[in-house]
C-alpha cells in the first residue's frame, strides 16, 4: 500500500477520534470538566489518544511492531488522568457544602480514563477500515457509525431505572425527624426542627428489585443523590449550621430510602424529577438477583 | 461515613437543666430552665459547629460528626 493512503487513513482516524471525545465531553448541570480550561485539558488529551489509536494499525502493517509498545505508555498516561481527576475532585470536595462522596468521584475519574480508551479504539478502527478498504469514505463511514455508537455507550443508568421516587411527609416526633415512617435523625433544637419542616422536602426512594435495593443502600450512591439534588435545587445550608444537613436513611425492613433535601425552592415535583435523574454509580451497582 | 474504626463522633458539650443526671469528663452547662436550655444549645451549636441532639427533654448534647 502507498504511504499516502496511510496518511489519509491516519488523518481520518485522528479526526474521528477527536470528534468522539468532543461528543462525549458534555458539561451538564455538574459543570465538570470545568469550562474552559478543564475542557481544553480533556480535548488535548483526547487528541493525543486519537493520534495514538490512529497510527497503531499502519504501524502494524508496516511491520513496525515496536511502535505498538508505546500504546502501553498511552495506557499509563491515561491512568494518570484518572489519578489526576480523583485528586482534584477529592480536594474540591472538601469545599462543597454537600459533598460528592468518594464513590461519585471515583466514578467520574473512571469515566475520564475510559473515554480516552474509547477514543483510541474508535480512531484505530476507523483507520483500520480506511486502510483495509483502501477507500477514504469507508473510513469516514465507519467513523460516523462508531461516533453514533459512542453516544449510546457513554450514558449509564439513572435512578429512575432502578427505583421509584415519590414524595414523603416530613414530621417531627419529639426530637426525632421522620419522613413518612423512616427515621432520619435527632434534632435537638426546636428552632432547627422548625426550619427543617419549613425548608425541607421529604422523598422516598423505593427500589424495584433486590439488586436495586443493594445498589441504593450504598452510602456513595446516597451521597450522590444528596449532592446532585443540592446542585440542581440549591441548598439551605451553611458552615456553622451542622443541623441543616440533607440526609438519607434506610428503612431496614423494606430497603426503601428516606431522603431529606433542603432545597432553596420547595418544589416537590422538581425534586422528584432531579432525584430520578441521578446517575446510578458504576461502583455501587450489585447484582444479587443472579441467585434467585 | 461508616466503616471506619477511628474515633469519629465526639461529645463537645452537654447542656442540662437536671444537674444530677449528668457527670463525667464532658463540658457540662447547667441551665435553669427550658428556655435557657434552647438558647445555650443554639449558641453552642453555632460556636462549636457540632450538631445538637436531644437526649431527653432536660438534656442536650452537642456532637461533632466525623
Amino acid at each position: 500500500m502507498e504511504f499516502e493512503n496511510f496518511t489519509w487513513a491516519v488523518i481520518i482516524g485522528i479526526l474521528i477520534g477527536f470528534l468522539t471525545r468532543l461528543r462525549m465531553l458534555r458539561a451538564d448541570y455538574r459543570q465538570y470538566p470545568t469550562y474552559p480550561h478543564g475542557q481544553i485539558i480533556h480535548l488535548a488529551l483526547g487528541l493525543i489518544a486519537s493520534a495514538l489509536g490512529a497510527i497503531a494499525i499502519p504501524a502494524l502493517l508496516q511491520k513496525d511492531y515496536t511502535a505498538i509498545t508505546f500504546l502501553t505508555v498511552a495506557a499509563q498516561q491515561f491512568r494518570d488522568v484518572r489519578n489526576m481527576e480523583r485528586e482534584t475532585l477529592s480536594k474540591l470536595d472538601q469545599m462543597e457544602l454537600v459533598q460528592r462522596g468518594a464513590t461519585y468521584i471515583e466514578g467520574i475519574a473512571m469515566v475520564f480514563e475510559g473515554r480516552n480508551y474509547l477514543v483510541i479504539f474508535t480512531a484505530a478502527l476507523t483507520t483500520f477500515a480506511a486502510v483495509i478498504s483502501d477507500r477514504w469514505w469507508v473510513g469516514v463511514a465507519t467513523g460516523i457509525f462508531l461516533l453514533a455508537i459512542s453516544g449510546i455507550v457513554k450514558s449509564g443508568k439513572v435512578l429512575k431505572d432502578i427505583a421509584r421516587v415519590k414524595g414523603g411527609q416530613l414530621r417531627v416526633e419529639g426530637p426525632s425527624l421522620y419522613v413518612d415512617d423512616i427515621y432520619l435523625m435527632n434534632i435537638g433544637l426546636a428552632a432547627n426542627r422548625e426550619i427543617i419542616l419549613q425548608q425541607g422536602v421529604g422523598l422516598i426512594v423505593e427500589p424495584v428489585d433486590i439488586s436495586a435495593k443493594v445498589t441504593i443502600s450504598n452510602i456513595g450512591q446516597r451521597q450522590a443523590i444528596l449532592h446532585d439534588a443540592s446542585i440542581s435545587m440549591g441548598v439551605y445550608r451553611d458552615t456553622g449550621e451542622p443541623a441543616l444537613i440533607p440526609i438519607s436513611k434506610r428503612d431496614l425492613k423494606s430497603g426503601r430510602l428516606g431522603v431529606l433535601l433542603l432545597p432553596n425552592d420547595q418544589d416537590l415535583q422538581k425534586a422528584i424529577r432531579v432525584v430520578s435523574e441521578v446517575p446510578v454509580l458504576e461502583s455501587a451497582v450489585r447484582k444479587p438477583a443472579q441467585y434467585p | 461515613m461508616g466503616g471506619s474504626t477511628s474515633l469519629q463522633k465526639v461529645v463537645l458539650a452537654v447542656i442540662t437543666t437536671n444537674a444530677e443526671a449528668v457527670t463525667g469528663g464532658s463540658v457540662v452547662f447547667i441551665v435553669p430552665d427550658e428556655k435557657e436550655l434552647q438558647r445555650k444549645t443554639y449558641l453552642l451549636e453555632k460556636i462549636l459547629d457540632g450538631m445538637a441532639h436531644e437526649l431527653d427533654p432536660d438534656t442536650m448534647i452537642i456532637i461533632k460528626h466525623g
